[in-house]
């Protein structure tokens, strides 16, 4: 656990180091969320209609952003093969990596999200729902994400590689997190897509650190 | 004690090593001497449990190498060294990643050579004294961005001062070291093997180390 703890001190302290890059994925959903009313129009009815699709891509893409470089730095470095022989398992270190993209990449995603649902003109009553959504939604993203991230290390091209491996990874989350703000705002229950995000978090939750593991042990090799 | 037996290895498609059997004892040290792409690194890589034996065992005492955690300790070409952390932080790090001591049956006495440090806890003074051990203590808190190759170099060693790992695995430890650096290195590799460690390490030049041994790879 002393071990686990230092490895993720180390991935936020990082994160603080190089602020800009941290920030760089937040911006880039702030503006792509931004150039959809200059594309299709301010009309608040066809705005509102599909601002829950627009923030949940958007999210999407922004948090695929940082995981380009979310092992490639400690395998050029040597630090990955360092962490490898601390004797902790390879999923631990992955799961360390996701705890710190989520919090430097998807909780940030979460918080902004609201403003810009209300920019988009999105029903106020559908914002929980989609808050509630993009929750376990983001830990997901940041589950698949790194597990993919994993995969590709190593190969050439890899930063072009990720987006078409993990993209249609997180088809279902998508689907079911717009689902559950769509409900929202024709005034049913979201409870049983938020219900099916949460199931699919559970099953998310141990396999992609052990997916990942896996990988990192065939990287270094 | 450390033994090998019928090691063999491949490098993508190429058997680099064969019925390679070698034994160090505690307080021994091997040299790894071959030519270029002979399987030095591979078999350092091995040993510390990132490659893949294609035969042979590895035997620590009685029971298999890689299922025992913190035995070896490994300073590869890469300094493992990150540019956005201070001299001191990248070694913390260090610190709280070595695992428990499983140094058989010994504790580690404190290192001989340095100034004393002191520090708040254990793991602060630890760090000093690694510093000091490679004349790092005036660099400590220098982003590690702006070291030089040599600096570098001598931070990675550093970390080996810090760990309780009995074995150091080492893939040209003293590249880009110069004179004064390479003495301290040589005192830190001999406080080590004077409490029972070893050191295996691949090199072209010759080490600060006497009384090794010489595995050649071909």
């Amino acid at each position: 656990m002393k071990q686990w703890r230092a490895i993720l001190v180390r991935e936020l302290r990082l994160s603080l180091r190089h602020g800009a890059d941290t920030l760089a994925a937040l911006l880039f959903f702030v503006l792509t969320a931004s150039l959809f009313p200059l594309a299709i129009g301010p009309a608040p009815e066809t705005l509102g209609r599909i601002a829950p699709g627009i923030v949940w891509v958007c999210a999407l893409l922004a948090a695929l952003l940082p995981l380009d470089r979310q092992f490639g730095a400690d395998l050029e470095d040597g630090s990955l093969d360092q962490l490898l022989i601390s004797g902790l398992p390879a999923s631990a270190i992955a799961a360390a990596k996701v705890v710190a993209h989520w919090v430097v990449t998807g909780f940030p995603l979460v918080l902004t999200a609201a403003p810009l649902a209300v920019m988009l003109r999105m029903p106020l009553e559908a914002i929980p729902a989609l808050l509630a959504g993009l929750l376990p939604g983001t830990l997901l993203l940041s589950l698949l994400g790194t597990a993919g991230a994993a995969i590709v290390l190593g190969a050439r091209r890899g930063g072009v590689l990720l987006p078409l491996l993990v993209l249609p990874l997180t088809m279902p989350v998508l689907i079911f997190g717009v689902a559950a703000a769509d409900a929202a705002s024709g005034g049913l229950s979201a409870r049983p897509h938020l219900l099916l995000l949460a199931a699919m978090l559970a099953a998310a939750l141990p396999l992609c650190p052990l997916a990942a593991g896996a990988a990192l042990r065939g990287a270094v090799e | 004690m450390l033994r090998a037996e019928g090691l063999a290895a491949f490098r993508g498609e190429r058997l680099v090593f064969r019925d390679l059997t070698f034994l160090v004892p505690a307080g021994g040290a091997l040299v790894l001497a071959g030519a270029n792409g002979s399987g030095k690194s591979t078999l350092l890589r091995i040993l510390a449990g990132l490659g893949r034996l294609e035969a042979g065992r590895l035997l620590w005492g009685d029971g298999d190498l890689a299922d025992q955690a913190g035995l070896v300790a490994f300073v590869g070409h890469q300094d493992a060294v990150k540019p956005g952390l201070t001299v001191a932080e990248n070694l913390g790090f260090y610190a709280g990643l070595s695992s428990t001591p499983s140094w058989s049956g010994l504790t580690r006495p404190p290192l001989s050579h340095g100034p004393e440090v002191v520090g708040s806890n254990p793991t602060m003074k630890g760090i000093g004294r690694a510093l000091a051990a490679l004349a790092l203590t005036d660099l400590a808190d220098l982003p590690a961005r702006m070291l030089s190759a040599g600096q570098k170099r001598r931070l990675a060693l550093s970390r080996l001062a810090l760990t309780t790992a009995p074995l150091w695995l080492l893939d040209e430890p003293t590249l880009g070291l110069d004179a004064a650096a390479i003495d301290r290195f040589g005192v830190l590799l001999r406080d080590h093997r004077a409490r029972g460690g070893m050191v295996i390490a691949a090199t072209h030049v010759p080490l600060p180390m006497p009384d090794t041994d010489e595995v050649r790879l071909s």
